[in-house]
């Protein structure tokens, strides 16, 4: 067992020495910038947890315009659960993420029956509904004002975590083993059936593989993550409003996505670090960032349509000629 | 028995505003395989051209909202040219696209015109019209009439007119329409530059009732979007119906409870129909 452990961890030294180093940055991280940057850190690693679990629904084939909503079914669970019935943070975060869960299952009844162009659609119209009903319905869910006195998540009795840095490691664990989870489902039988779904529908259809199922359980799966990064939202921002699960939010998860790429599992994450990054850069031209990010959304489909990601792949037959130049044997 | 022709007056008011909207934006789905999200926002253009050609600088009613299809109608066809031709009828990336257009003409309709102040735009006919007991303002009503001559216009165009014919046609089938020396190119064009002009028209005639505002687009196009897919996109006679059926559930609803309720009934109609028939009610034309 342990020559085992052993035997993998040197085969595969060189992405788990690299992501030990992530690590050890993201861990220092927090202690080299100022406050304010720490809550954008927190927000950006709710947003990874977000664009991972979007893409774990693509890879099925279908773009769901339903995420953000249901992100905002998970804060909404928990805000109910832990404010309205006294329930601990570390059950509600489950159940809350279950919640958004079993919500996306009854959805995708309707939902798995449209493909394409409807399937964006109808989608849009579950999650708003599920949005009209939280503006509408006073109780339990507080209308426009949304609900407030969201408790801080207790831990022992030593670790404040309403201070902004201990909050940011309780999102970075939370995020790292939401990632893990992901990643091993991507490599999974479950994973690879998802891509031959997306790939050829029918082709997979004649394997035997049960196409609506499958497609069930990607929507399911992706909104119980969508609500654990709802739970770490709410009980950061101690409120959530229906607005804020609105169209817009919506909008910028596409365009963190499609300028990441969705190909692979590291690029949507890409995509929404570099952006975020980008947009505190031009904080002080603020009101301008929809339309920047407007333009490079539309010069990233026209130039390299397969997102940041693609830009790795085009550089390679570049790179190949300048090894063969160097002498050396091109790499493949 | 009043309450009964008040209500069915608003409700084809709805309905004709809905109609102009979504025939627009069914056209340049039908032809492009586009789906234009910034229609919202070439509607809020031309309302924005009402509020400064009419509201500011006085001119007649009519010509300030000629004016603003024939400028929306241009910007549609500018964006085709630069946006829209990249997209090669793949419908993700049009639509990503377009979401990309969103932010752009909002972000500068905010810089040029500012974003707090209201936008008043007066009624152009502020007489009270009374139809056998029932009355609206001759400014809501307008909206019954310029839609069926502006529907009317585009039917003849598309039945009559060769240019128009082609336009069906490679609608239907882009490569045999390709063989038979049609272009697709001029053909997304033409339907862009028709459908942004619908769009302009919509707003311009919408202004003088509606705020003004530069997110007034994001409600109205996915009202839009509701009709065209239940219509069937690119089906502009289900398009019609359609715009008739939430037009008035639409009015209903909001006479008798209110307009959150109205909008959820509609997304659930939509959801409902559509996990029915995934194709689209009214199927392809």
């Amino acid at each position: 067992m342990i020559r085992r452990i052993l035997v993998y961890i040197v085969d595969n030294f060189r992405w788990i020495g690299w992501l030990m180093i992530l690590g050890a940055v993201l861990i220092v991280l927090p202690y080299m910038v100022r406050t304010y940057q720490v809550e954008v850190l927190i927000l950006l690693l709710i947003d990874i947890i977000l664009v991972v679990s979007f893409r774990l629904i693509t890879t099925t084939g279908g773009w769901s315009l339903a995420h953000v909503p249901m992100m905002g079914c998970g804060a909404y669970a928990t805000a109910l659960l832990t404010a309205g019935l006294g329930v601990p943070f570390w059950i509600s975060l489950p159940l809350s993420g279950l919640a958004a869960a079993v919500m996306a299952f009854i959805l995708s009844y309707p939902l798995a029956r449209t493909t394409g162009f409807a399937f964006f659609v109808a989608s849009f119209a579950a999650g708003d509904s599920l949005r009209l009903c939280w503006t509408r319905f006073k109780t339990p869910f507080g209308g426009h004002k949304g609900l407030t006195n969201i408790p801080v998540p207790e831990f022992f009795s030593s670790v404040d975590l309403s201070a902004p840095i201990p909050y940011y490691y309780l999102a970075l664990v939370i995020t790292a083993l939401c990632l893990l989870i992901m990643f091993r489902l991507d490599r999974s039988r479950i994973g690879h059936t998802f891509k031959a779904i997306s790939m050829n529908a029918d082709l997979s259809r004649s394997l035997g593989i049960n196409v609506t199922f499958y497609k069930m359980l990607a929507f399911t799966i992706g909104s119980f993550f969508a609500g654990v990064a709802g739970v770490l939202l709410a009980h950061r921002l101690w409120a959530v409003v229906p607005a804020q699960f609105g169209f817009v939010t919506t909008l910028y998860l596409l365009v963190w996505v499609v300028f990441g790429g969705t190909r692979t599992f590291h690029g949507p994450i890409l995509g929404v670090v570099v952006l975020t990054f980008l947009s505190e850069l031009l904080k002080p031209l603020f009101e301008w960032v929809p339309m920047i990010f407007g333009t490079i959304i539309i010069l990233t489909l026209i130039f390299f349509p397969e997102g940041l990601e693609g830009l790795g792949h085009r550089f390679t037959p570049w790179l190949d000629r300048q090894r063969f130049a160097a002498g050396d044997e091109p790499r493949h | 028995m009043e309450f009964l022709f008040q209500t069915i007056l608003n409700g084809l008011m709805t309905s004709s505003f809905y109609a102009l909207i979504a025939v627009g934006l069914s056209l340049v789905f039908g032809v492009m395989h586009i789906v234009n999200f910034a229609h919202g926002e070439f509607y809020m253009l031309g309302a924005y051209t009402v509020w400064i050609l009419f509201a500011k600088l006085q001119w007649p009613f009519f010509l300030a909202v000629a004016a603003a299809i024939v400028l929306v109608g241009l910007l549609g066809l500018i964006s085709e040219r630069l946006i829209f031709r990249q997209a090669h009828g793949q419908v993700l990336s049009g639509f990503i696209m377009s979401v990309g257009l969103v932010f752009i003409l909002q972000v500068a309709v905010v810089k040029i015109w500012g974003l707090g102040k209201m936008k008043p735009v007066p009624a152009a006919f502020p007489e009270i019209l009374n139809l056998g007991g029932v009355s609206t303002s001759w400014q809501r009503f307008i909206v019954i009439p310029v839609t069926i001559l502006l529907l009317g216009a585009l039917w003849v165009f598309l039945d009559r007119f060769r240019i128009g014919r082609a336009l069906r046609a490679s609608a239907l089938n882009p490569d045999a329409a390709a063989l038979q020396g049609i272009s697709p190119k001029k053909c997304a064009a033409v339907a862009m530059l028709l459908g942004s002009a619908m769009a302009g028209a919509a707003g311009a005639l919408m202004a003088p009732i509606m705020s003004v505002h530069p997110y007034m687009g994001h409600s109205v196009v996915w009202t839009a979007f509701v009709v065209v897919i239940v219509g069937g996109p690119g089906n502009i006679k289900g398009s019609i119906y359609a715009a008739l059926l939430f037009g008035f559930l639409t009015t209903v609803i909001t006479t008798w409870i209110d307009s959150t309720v109205a909008d959820l009934v509609n997304a659930l109609v939509m959801l409902f129909l559509l996990a029915l028939r995934p194709e689209g009610v009214m199927g392809h034309d």
